[in-house]
């Protein structure tokens, strides 16, 4: 018996099914090693953390009537976890609530359940978001990369692998505790029935997921310009103009459905909107990888600037800074300027907008995911910084293992899947039609891949040591906030970059599809 | 020739896949840890704090030392490390004493030294595709990858007739773990047919003229002094039947705790069926059958009361005579390596089914040498597939904790797809791996995992007979590997006829 060559491993092709099933069994384990870690706000009185605002919000929806759940009254105080996503969310913790009921009654009893943690409990939320994952956003994910054209097997299976294997997601649904899988699934069911041309279910799903979470507003923009673009390609005097009212029409009615109990008095909407956008709260809270808080390390927005001006000043930046890719989109609508329009809007918004929480950063990533097949090392290089942009966060709810553990793995995945290492010339980051535009500047492209491979591995060096140094040291006297600070700016410095990199593909795209054939 | 397969970028990937199934095992980190936690623990501080004389005489705490003396000195390597991560650890006072260091120790100690299994098995990378449940063992608690990593590296070079470092690292496996006892006949057989008889006859029979003496002269040589390396000390202080007898306690029950599904659980089950049976209609009298239940969770003694008790020796009996067979086959028609392979898994499965107090992770060690067989044959493609799913799905019960449940049910069904695909995929020109009764065999696995799991637990008959899945998983899965032992022991014994009918 002689040794078992290793060509012998190649030479299985295992069918895509069977592969498939694997990853998803792989990233469900990962998913549940994780779960098993600590939370939010664990065993930290009196107001705990989002683990906490959840089972608050089963215990509010399950034992008041609808018009009480928005509303600050005697038995639903507002200032303790107030409900502030959209009903969506609220009929999700309805039906979670509905089946702790059956498990155990205390846990959502009212008043006396408030701060309830025991180990039985902590298993069934665990579950619900388990189950939430598994049923919506992990379909999608599948779907989507079995639906990329002209990819091999592989390609489509590592594509697979390494978007579940993303740590950002999980860490915060399994680790820190929310229910982002079940917006950002939605949404990619959206960008999944128009990468197939059905443009009315798409809206619904992606209604859907502004229904459950109102961040989603961050994708709304590429997918109107989109849609609009669509019809204007159509023709507005027929079908265009046709597929432009089905659409409304669509939007319309999924609203409708989902506020269906809150449309029968103005007073009731209006409640339920002051709850979601709450204007009056400034213009960031705690340290976000944002333009505001970084540039607030050197000056003091907030005492320079008036509130009233505050909101407008980032409206209108925001909306500077999104507008050529919003209009390059609604003229020439392609499923690829789609996808990263996605990822530039929403990367605008997180930067410049109003109130942004570190944890939007996923609004980001989600998108980048989606185009990790075409630009894989661009994309692994976001998703690593998307990651540690979340560390503070991470490390006061003691995930430290997780964190280290799932960012190397997801390293390691996307390096083994797609030699991210040997793809980084100018032609492999799309930068060719960039480049070509900037006449006389060939010289420079020859030394380009070596110097972006290096700047990638010091940008690596340098947040592994942060993170460490977050996790081990202490901050010195005069500066408590000195690391969650540095993690930010860092992160801000990166962002910047990739918008500006984001921007540039999208908008040299043009000439290419036109030369080549309809991507749509 | 290994340039060429690195090359073809086989390595990369397989590097990729280790470096994940570490990964995991870092993740599991915080997970249950059963009592082997404490076993381990109290190992460490024994090795560290008393000398030499007092190791195998300590019993401060239930879990003594019951492994042979070179693993007492890797505890002691190990403790040596310990001391900067947790120092009362060491203490041997400290009963159950869990810090998060000693646990996050202990544990990085285990996937530290499972990189010694990788290394064994880069060159056989399908079998380490197919021993990765081995991580359920990780959370179980044990250096089973080393030690698998060890006996892999052994047969590999017997294989690759390096004959004597097979041999030497043998023995210094059987001296980490006695469990490696029950394959020792066929390691002892086909290196006394197949290396001290340098030739064979033309139909393939013993060339008495061909003994080497040398040959045996080294081999002996090898194994004295690695026993003496081993147990030299011990027999200097005149301790040497104190370790035997802490390496071999009879005094244990016929079963462990949990019954391990051989062939005395389906003894003991239908001992147990007739003993119902016999209340019912009134043979028996109630008042002589003992109270006690076997698998109270406790090792016990326990009599039959219908059919005959089992003693040690009859145990023994049975195992010498079952693997009497494969022996023969070895010696009187050695098929070189492959041979060697066939009567290695067959003496593990039959010691595993008529042993004495056998623990259900042996039947890993049968599955193991297994792996590198169906690769081979579509034949024991079939059988490893229904002997590494009714093993592993055997050591179920071990893992009892909620939190741990879908994380067993998912590695489960994770390397089931894996196996099952990969080897039909390689297999895809031949006819079906499995037949229907074994596809059915298999298939029923799941409902009974799910009213043993979930059904059982919320019924009230939970507290009166608290027994009833392990019983049931046990039956089940002893069932299936008697079909194993079975089939492979046919198998082998038809070869054997086949290629004397070809000769002739």
């Amino acid at each position: 018996m002689g040794r078992v060559p290793f060509g012998l491993l190649q030479r299985l092709a295992m069918e895509k099914w069977s592969l498939m099933t694997i990853t998803v069994l792989l990233a469900l384990t990962v998913r549940w090693t994780v779960s098993l870690g600590s939370y939010s706000g664990a065993g930290k009185p009196p107001m705990y953390g989002d683990y906490e605002a959840q089972r608050h919000w089963q215990e509010v929806t399950y034992n008041l009537p609808i018009r009480q759940w928005y509303f600050n009254t005697s038995d639903n105080n507002l200032l303790y976890w107030g409900l502030d996503y959209p009903p969506l969310t609220a009929y999700h913790s309805f039906l979670c609530a509905y089946v702790a009921k059956l498990i155990n009654p205390d846990w959502i009893a009212l008043h006396t359940s408030r701060g309830y943690e025991s180990q039985s409990h902590k298993l069934f939320m665990r579950t619900t978001v388990f189950v939430a994952d598994l049923l919506i956003y992990i379909p999608a994910v599948i779907l989507y990369c079995c639906s990329l054209k002209e990819t091999s097997t592989k390609k489509k299976v590592s594509s697979a692998l390494c978007i579940l294997l993303y740590p950002g997601l999980i860490l915060i649904d399994h680790g820190h505790f929310q229910y982002n899988s079940v917006s950002l699934g939605f949404a990619l069911w959206g960008v999944l029935c128009l990468s197939y041309d059905w443009d009315l279910l798409g809206s619904v799903a992606f209604c859907l997921a502004l229904n459950y979470k109102q961040m989603e507003l961050y994708h709304s923009l590429p997918f109107f310009c989109y849609l609009l673009g669509k019809c204007f390609k159509k023709g507005l005097k027929g079908k265009g103009l046709l597929l432009l009212i089905k659409l409304a029409g669509t939007v319309v009615a999924s609203f409708a459905v989902c506020w269906l109990p809150f449309c029968t008095d103005v007073e009731q909407t209006m409640q339920v909107l002051r709850r979601l956008f709450p204007i009056d709260r400034g213009l960031f809270e705690d340290k976000v990888a944002n333009i505001w808080c970084s540039l607030s390390v050197l000056i003091k927005i907030k005492n320079v600037v008036s509130p009233q001006t505050q909101l407008k000043l980032s409206f209108a930046v925001t909306f500077l800074s999104l507008l050529p890719t919003c209009i390059k989109l609604t003229v020439q609508p392609s499923l690829r300027g789609f996808k990263l329009a996605l990822v530039s809007c929403a990367l605008s918004f997180f930067l410049f907008s109003f109130q942004v929480h570190e944890k939007s950063i996923l609004l980001v990533s989600v998108p980048v995911c989606l185009i990790m097949n075409e630009i894989p090392f661009m994309a692994t290089w976001f998703l690593l910084v998307s990651t540690f942009s979340m560390l503070p966060l991470l490390l006061k709810d003691g995930l430290l293992l997780a964190y280290a553990v799932t960012t190397l793995a997801f390293l390691s995945a996307c390096v083994a899947s797609f030699a991210i290492f040997e793809k980084t010339s100018a032609k492999d980051l799309q930068l060719k039609p960039f480049s070509l535009s900037l006449r006389g500047c060939v010289s420079w492209l020859k030394p380009f891949p070596r110097v972006v491979r290096n700047l990638f591995l010091l940008s690596v060096t340098l947040m592994g040591v942060l993170s460490v140094m977050s996790a081990a040291v202490h901050p010195p006297q005069g500066f408590p906030d000195l690391f969650p600070v540095s993690v930010s700016s860092i992160s801000c410095l990166h962002f910047l970059f990739f918008l500006a990199y984001f921007n540039v593909i999208m908008l040299w795209d043009s000439k290419n599809s036109r030369n080549q054939k309809k991507v749509s | 020739q290994r340039g060429r397969i690195m090359a073809a970028g086989g390595w990369s990937w397989f590097r990729a896949l280790a470096l994940g199934v570490s990964f995991l095992k870092c993740l599991l980190i915080p997970t249950y840890h059963s009592t082997d936690f404490e076993v381990h623990r109290n190992w460490l501080a024994i090795t560290h704090n008393l000398p030499l004389s007092q190791w195998y005489y300590e019993a401060t705490s239930e879990w003594t030392l019951d492994y042979p003396p070179f693993f007492a000195w890797f505890e002691y390597a190990l403790s040596h490390i310990a001391k900067y991560f947790d120092p009362k650890m060491l203490v041997i006072e400290n009963l159950n004493y869990t810090s998060p260091a000693t646990i996050f120790f202990q544990r990085f100690s285990v996937i530290f030294t499972d990189v010694l299994f990788i290394y064994a098995v880069r060159d056989h990378g399908e079998s380490f595709l197919y021993s990765f449940p081995d991580s359920s063992s990780d959370i179980h608690f044990q250096y089973n990858g080393f030690l698998s990593g060890l006996m892999l590296l052994s047969v590999a070079r017997l294989c690759q007739r390096r004959y004597l470092e097979g041999a030497l690292l043998f023995a210094v496996l059987l001296h980490f773990k006695h469990i490696y006892v029950y394959v020792a006949p066929a390691y002892g057989i086909y290196l006394l047919r197949s290396y001290c008889f340098t030739a064979s006859n033309a139909d393939g029979s013993v060339k008495w003229r061909s003994f080497s003496c040398l040959r045996i002269t080294l081999l002996g040589l090898i194994v004295c002094l690695v026993s003496a390396l081993s147990l030299g000390p011990f027999i200097v202080l005149g301790q040497l039947p104190q370790v035997i007898s802490r390496l071999f306690p009879f005094k244990r029950g016929l079963c462990h705790a949990y019954w391990a599904p051989n062939f005395w659980a389906l003894y003991s089950a239908v001992d147990k069926a007739l003993t119902v049976v016999g209340l019912k209609y009134n043979f028996l009298d109630p008042t002589k059958i003992p109270k006690a239940s076997m698998t109270g969770g406790l090792v016990q003694e326990f009599q039959h009361t219908v059919l005959p008790s089992v003693t040690p020796l009859a145990t023994l009996i049975c195992t010498f005579i079952s693997i009497l067979p494969s022996v023969f086959c070895l010696w009187f028609k050695p098929q070189g390596p492959r041979g060697f392979l066939q009567c290695l898994v067959l003496c593990a499965l039959s010691s595993f089914m008529f042993g004495w107090h056998v623990h259900e992770k042996a039947i890993l060690l049968a599955i193991l040498p297994l792996s590198l067989l169906s690769v081979q044959r579509a034949k024991d493609a079939g059988i490893y597939l229904i002997l590494t799913t009714t093993g592993h799905f055997s050591l179920f019960p071990l893992l009892f904790t909620a939190p741990e449940l879908p994380i067993k049910i998912l590695l489960m069904l994770l390397f089931s797809v894996y196996s099952f695909s990969s080897l039909k995929s390689l297999y895809r020109r031949e006819k079906p791996l499995l037949n229907w009764p074994e596809t059915i065999y298999l298939i029923h696995l799941v409902p009974l995992g799910i009213f043993c799991e979930i059904v059982f637990p919320l019924t009230p008959w939970k507290l009166r007979f608290p027994f009833v899945p392990l019983l049931l998983t046990s039956v089940y899965c002893a069932v299936g590997i008697m079909y194993v032992w079975l089939k492979l022991y046919v198998s082998v014994l038809s070869e054997r006829t086949s290629v004397r009918q070809k000769a002739e």
